[in-house]
């Protein structure tokens, strides 16, 4: 089996995003799985920063914080990651030599051959292909793919510079290096979270996105006004967070699917409009990419701190959708299901991320686009003789058109309305208009998934989990049940409204959630009256890995 | 062709009886039906603030939002719908200061709609505050010894950020006022209107004090002289002018043109799911 994980670090501005990229690539053509992340720091120059891959030849979309090889750009980086080198563990450097240590000048050979040190991180690419047994042709590919809009001659020494960290690094790696990559017949997607959350949406028929960038979020409207012409899709980079939720909300009341995304700060900004898509029973998408708070707190860093902000956001009483996919296949649909039941239902959702989920490239087998049933959930004029935007039936839902679609108006209100959406004083219908509102989150309830349910037979101590953790949670379970450890997991995305579900009494339940407080713990307690023995929290900005979440479970 | 009447709204007004704010509806319903204008052809949005009932009295479609976030939906309903003949009515508290960044942001963008403010000088409906146009030393109730902040010039603002119509009426001539409105909604780019309309109950002005000093643009005005226009639009105290103080008539090209141009041109709404094709070909190239 294989599964190796290595940390490409330097400074910002040295280009490891770029090795990192490119070898993760190359494995992933090659048919292997590969899941990347990234921790850095909010700088654009100088600092130390790395880009994590794990590559295995089965199933896994978890970070593995132990690596096998470290490869680092300066010294810094070097003396800052060497403690998370396996005891066996290989490192590539540029001045060091000795027993597990593959010198290979970067800058030197950069310096030396190409006369610019800028071609170092490639150099390092082509080591590091070498030290995992990578096929240089397949790497080549790759490379000219990247640098193939700066030219021919640029794309040729690129593939020079990592011929000759290949050449230099093969020398060193007999007897120590033991993997070796062979293309397999497989063919998976490497994609990040936000570019899976964009795609989902130009899949579900959105048409405009407004929004102010806000790491980690920024990556969903750059890929959409990037690919417009093919989508057609509008987007604006709105002055602030409170115009870009209210574009989309004008948006999705002139007839088509909108969203909107922001990060912790720029969410906050939105939440009146939240309120607003509430009470004018607008549908619109909102993702909250959350990152470490408070306030600006660690921008480029991942947390789960937001939920039960993301869950009681909006000021009054009305119902709205909560999702939190765990991975990009999860974001994908998810996204498209939330501009669904948005629509349906006539409410604001929220799509809850992270920067983990966000940036991270994960390996999917098959998007299942076939799964994705859109509908359009707008009434028929023709069928209508007397239109009120607000008529109340049964099932809290009344029939949706746009301005201008047909002679009917429409006409909505942030103030309490009336069946028109005329505003009104009238404390009765006050009464009968929150209740309408409300209905519809009871009706909504009904087609909630309910959690994801792993190894729970038998099992006596269970993780509860949400959101982007599921497979580093599920990969902690997989491992204490090696060692007879009788535990299981349940993992929510789907937040609010929560499912019916049962809690056994007898299990002892833990929540794994990167947050200090435990505020998935809050929200079961509130909603299935459940007692949770302990919570597993991670707040120091990096994802939760398998091996610190049992090192939690064991010894507390 | 539209009757007047077919703008009539049955909605019980909430305006104070006497309020210059009617002169205003009146003004945009005969604008309306000297531009044969349907009531579902029309779009209202506004936010919060005395001014931003209008639209309830006004038979049309209309979306009523939050304070000061008028302009954000008004130009994505544009955008979606270019056909719709999309209208702010909205307030000096509503638009200058809760909005003022969108007040902004809207000129540089340049959509296909037209801005009504009800400038009176005050917060209304909150009884009696400073807004941001309030004169310098004007007493409130709640700036008691007067008002320390410099009014903002609005007009000026718009004029210098690229704004190619600016106009200002008065509430109180409803003939003029519904020729300005014509002019600012037939115009193809962002139009500006700002109204100055005496608040009865709380302004700091009285309707006579406006009279005093208001006067009407010459005809031998240049509106398309960009100079003269930053006079006229920094002129306040003595004398106020009204009328079209700017109009730039070498066309601006319009928020949304360039989309128009490049990727789709037409109704948004027109495009309806995507075909799964185009999706499966962008998947395509994570492989």
């Amino acid at each position: 089996m294989i599964d190796i994980s290595m940390i490409i670090s330097g400074s910002a501005g040295q280009g490891i995003q770029t090795v990192g990229y490119i070898l993760a690539k190359t494995a992933s053509k090659a048919g292997y799985n590969v899941f990347s992340w990234q921790e850095y720091e909010s700088r654009i120059r100088g600092g130390s920063n790395s880009y994590r891959i794990r590559i295995s030849d089965y199933p896994i979309n978890a970070p593995f914080v132990k690596a096998d090889i470290l490869l680092s750009l300066d010294k810094k980086s070097n003396e800052k990651y060497l403690p998370l080198l396996k005891e066996d563990g290989i490192i590539l450097d540029e001045h060091q030599t000795g027993k597990r240590i593959i010198n290979v000048p970067f800058v030197g050979i950069a310096q030396q051959t190409f006369r610019n040190k800028l071609f170092a991180n490639v150099v390092a690419v082509g080591a590091l292909g070498a030290v995992i047994g990578i096929d240089p042709d397949s790497l080549n590919k790759v490379i000219s793919s990247q640098f193939s809009r700066k030219g021919e001659e640029i794309v040729s020494k690129n593939i020079a510079a990592a011929a000759e960290g290949y050449r230099t690094a093969r020398k060193s790696c007999e007897g120590i290096c033991s993997w070796i990559l062979p293309k397999i017949e497989q063919q998976y997607y490497l994609i990040s979270g936000n570019e899976a959350l964009a795609l989902g949406a130009a899949a579900a028929g959105c048409r405009f996105m407004a929004a102010y960038p806000m790491t980690p979020s920024t990556g969903i409207i750059t890929y959409l006004s990037k690919h417009k012409d093919r989508l057609k899709i509008f987007t604006e980079q709105a002055e602030d967070e409170i115009a870009a939720i209210n574009m989309a909300i004008g948006a999705s009341y002139a007839g088509v699917r909108s969203m909107t995304a922001s990060s912790g700060g720029g969410f906050a900004l939105m939440v009146e409009g939240i309120s607003l898509a509430g009470m004018t029973e607008t549908p619109v998408v909102i993702v909250l990419g959350q990152r470490p708070g408070p306030a600006t707190g660690l921008p480029t860093r991942t947390e789960q701190g937001d939920l039960l902000f993301a869950i009681n956001a909006g000021h009054g009483e009305f119902p709205k959708l909560v999702f939190a996919p765990s991975d990009p296949k999860d974001a994908f649909h998810k996204i498209a299901r939330a501009f669904n039941l948005a629509e349906k239902y006539q409410i604001p959702a929220v799509i809850l991320t992270d920067q983990h989920l966000a940036d991270s490239y994960f390996t999917v087998d098959n998007f299942e686009l076939d799964n994705i049933v859109n509908k359009s959930y707008l009434a028929d004029p023709d069928t209508i003789e007397n239109y009120r935007r607000y008529q109340l039936d049964h099932t809290g839902i009344s029939p949706a058109l746009y301005p201008g679609q047909s002679q009917h108006l429409v006409c909505c209100d942030s103030d309490e309305h009336d069946e028109y959406g005329h505003i009104t004083e009238d404390l009765e219908l006050r009464k009968r208009m929150v209740e309408k509102r409300l209905k519809k989150f009871e009706l909504l309830r009904h087609e909630i998934m309910l959690p994801e349910e792993y190894q729970i037979s038998g099992a006596e101590d269970v993780f509860i989990s949400w959101g982007s953790s599921k497979n580093a949670v599920f990969e902690a379970v997989d491992k204490l049940r090696e060692n007879k450890t009788k535990v299981g997991a349940i993992h929510f995305t789907e937040l609010m409204p929560l499912p019916e579900y049962e809690f056994l009494p007898e299990k002892n339940y833990y929540t794994v959630e990167s947050n200090a407080t435990g505020q998935l713990g809050k929200l079961l307690r509130i909603e299935y009256s459940i007692n949770v023995k302990n919570h597993i929290t991670c707040y120091n900005g990096l994802p939760l890995d398998q091996e610190y979440i049992i090192e939690r479970f064991l010894h507390g | 062709m539209v009757k007047l009447e077919d703008y009539s709204s049955n909605i019980e007004n909430q305006w104070c009886p006497g309020c210059s704010n009617f002169g205003i509806l009146t003004a945009m319903k005969h604008a309306l039906l000297a531009l044969d204008k349907n009531p579902e052809e029309i779009c209202l949005v506004s936010g919060i603030g005395q001014a931003a009932k209008l639209p309830h009295y006004l038979k049309c479609n209309f979306f009523n939002g939050l304070h000061g976030r008028a302009l954000p939906i008004a130009v994505s309903i544009n955008i979606v719908n270019p056909e719709l003949t999309t209208i702010v009515v909205t307030g000096d508290g509503d638009c200058y200061g809760e909005g003022g960044n969108h007040f902004l942001h809207t000129i540089r963008r340049n959509p296909d709609i037209t801005l009504i403010v009800h400038n009176n000088q005050i917060y209304g409906l909150t009884k009696g505050q400073a807004s941001p146009t309030t004169d310098l030393w004007d007493k409130t109730r709640l700036q008691f010894e007067g008002v320390e902040l410099e009014p903002l010039l609005p007009l000026a603002t718009a004029l210098l950020h690229g704004c190619s119509f600016i106009a200002r009426g008065y509430a109180g001539d409803i003939k003029h006022l519904s020729e300005l409105f014509l002019e600012a909604i037939r115009f193809k780019g962002f139009s500006y209107v700002d109204v100055i309309q005496p608040c009865i109950s709380y302004g700091t002005h009285t309707a006579s004090w406006y009279k005093e000093r208001m006067y009407k643009l010459p005809p031998d005005y240049d509106f398309n002289n960009k100079g003269e226009a930053l006079v006229k639009t920094t002129e306040w105290g003595e004398k106020i002018p009204i009328g079209i103080l700017y109009r730039n008539d070498k066309q601006r090209r319009l928020f949304g043109d360039h989309f128009k141009e490049t990727t789709f041109n037409g109704k948004l709404t027109e495009l309806g799911f995507p075909p799964h094709k185009t999706i499966i070909e962008m998947m395509e190239e994570f492989r």
